[in-house]
């Protein structure tokens, strides 16, 4: 008689973990040596939790209400030149974004040349433009608008050809069959199609720039931002603190805006 | 054969009431615009400009001590990593808080509300709060970045984690398991690659912050850089500003293929 058959208890073992452990490891050890170096101790900020609660409370408990007056024309230059950046940054990025998209002019050479000078651009921080503007034009709103057209032409230019890359290619053809110019093809097949996502990616533009103009102040490009150095550097935290409260409202009041068109226009 | 050609639908009035609306916007933001038209001596600023970036200044590149570039740009990628770090550890109770199917409609608008305000605020005056309860250097720039990135990993994350399977919190919790295992292994396995994916993106994007930080004094390569602005040292700026970019292309390149690898 055959012995009955013993089911085998062996479990399949699990593939190899050492290449997970040792990208962990090395992971942990990257962000610790680049706590060393920066000098980060959790002691330290615990530490100076008081200091920091005594700041605050010089800060915002009270802010310094009647000056939030003299703040209201220096944040209105912060909502213009993010309008005008924004404004010329979206159209110049137009053209960048046609020159760029692989699938309207069909030369990698033109479209890489582009794509990479936009790549280029785009690492390039807006107030180091900013910086760099105010030492050509001087110091006031133009530099830092310059700053911003610079900075929104580079990413909506980016977001517009991305778009029109993943467009539906069936417009195209058909006019292409029909012997459509390039130009005929991009007023019929192209711009009506991404011309929802292209005002979307203009308005989120506009989101990131008020809050990159109301820093730009403090390189010398216009705004609110000036006004940091004028009430820190005299000990005014109370007034410090209205320009932080003022910002705050101003910011959170045009993002709700824009996300609202936002969500109309997609 | 006649030919039907449709006509094209008259344009809407809303649409010519929304253009006009923006015509006035754009007028209005351009009356606050000063031109003062280029400065007497920007010729020359610029020919010195030019000069200075075809003469970068090598010899601030090869500075090994601790006033050199290479010390500057790595305390700049110091910063982003434990910036980033921290926030991607902040983050996760605050974006349990913001999600609908944690803890209900209720409390997750109180959530969002909270990720909300945290991203209104630019790093930069941050940074210059930091500055002063933790005094100048890389620290507070950690900081600003940490508590910066919450508004928005706190908002990328809450968003994956309201569109997750809630099969295994749902078979967790038909086996009685509590709040706190359903969170460690339901909730954080399932959503993990996601989180990892977008806490890398804000290190790209906290790179480039980092870099600017220095300009309030919460360290970095943001400091030299603003300074040799100022004093015109323009072979400086282009030896700065080339490496700056090299630096980036080069994190963004293999953060974004361990991105593309977690997926």
């Amino acid at each position: 008689m055959r012995p009955p058959h013993e089911f085998s208890q062996k479990i399949p073992q699990k593939p190899s973990d050492i290449k997970r452990y040792l990208s962990i490891l090395l992971f942990i050890l990257l962000i610790y040596s680049a706590g060393k170096f920066t000098r980060f101790s959790v002691r330290d900020l615990i530490e100076g939790m008081n200091e920091g609660a005594g700041f605050l409370k010089e800060l915002f408990f009270p802010p310094d209400w009647a000056y939030m007056r003299r703040l209201i024309d220096p944040m209105k230059e912060t909502i213009q030149i993010s309008i005008v950046g924004t404004f010329f940054g979206s159209i110049f990025a137009i053209p960048l974004a046609i020159l760029s998209a692989r699938n309207f002019l069909q030369k990698p050479l033109i479209t890489g040349f582009f794509r990479n000078f936009l790549g280029l651009f785009r690492t390039i921080p807006s107030l180091v433009f900013a910086a760099l503007f105010a030492s050509v034009f001087g110091l006031g709103s133009f530099p830092g608008m310059m700053a911003l057209v610079v900075f929104t032409s580079g990413l909506v230019a980016k977001l517009g050809f991305e778009a029109i890359e993943s467009i539906d290619p069936g417009p195209v053809e058909a006019l292409e069959s029909c012997g459509a110019s390039k130009l005929s093809i991009l007023r019929y097949a192209i711009i009506p199609q991404i011309l929802p996502q292209y005002l979307s990616f203009v308005l989120y533009s506009f989101e990131i720039n008020i809050r990159a103009s109301a820093v730009l102040g403090y390189v010398g490009a216009g705004g609110i931002a000036n006004y940091y150095n004028r009430t820190l550097s005299f000990l005014q935290y109370d007034r410090a603190g209205s320009i932080v409260i003022l910002t705050f409202v101003v910011v959170m009041a045009l993002d709700l805006v824009s996300s609202r068109i936002r969500e109309r226009l997609l | 054969m006649k030919m039907n050609i449709p006509k094209a639908p008259p344009i809407k009035k809303q649409t010519i009431f929304y253009a006009i609306v923006l015509i006035f916007v754009i007028v209005w933001g351009l009356s606050g615009i000063n031109y003062k038209g280029i400065m007497a001596s920007a010729g020359g600023t610029i020919r010195a400009m030019g000069r200075g970036i075809l003469y970068p200044d090598i010899e601030y590149l090869t500075n090994m001590t601790i006033d050199g570039l290479p010390y500057a740009i790595v305390e700049t990628l110091a910063i982003a990593i434990a910036g980033t770090f921290i926030s991607g550890i902040l983050s996760v109770p605050f974006a349990l808080l913001a999600s609908q199917n944690i803890v209900g409609k209720r409390v997750s608008r109180i959530g969002k509300f909270l990720i909300t305000s945290i991203r209104v605020f630019p790093e930069l005056i941050l940074a210059i709060i930091f500055v002063k309860i933790v005094g100048p250097g890389a620290v507070a720039g950690v900081m600003a970045l940490g508590i910066h990135s919450i508004g928005m990993l706190g908002k990328l994350f809450s968003e994956s984690i309201e569109s997750m399977d809630m099969g295994p919190v749902e078979a967790l919790e038909a086996s009685g398991a509590s709040a706190v295992q359903k969170l460690f292994h339901a909730v954080i396995p399932t959503v993990m690659t996601d989180l990892m994916g977008f806490t890398l993106y804000r290190f790209e994007i906290n790179t480039r912050a980092a870099s600017t930080l220095g300009i309030v004094g919460a360290g970095g390569i943001g400091a030299p850089l603003i300074f040799s602005i100022g004093s015109r040292n323009w072979s400086r700026v282009s030896i700065i500003v080339i490496t700056l970019i090299i630096t980036v292309i080069i994190v963004d390149m293999i953060s974004g293929s361990i991105r593309k690898r977690l997926q």
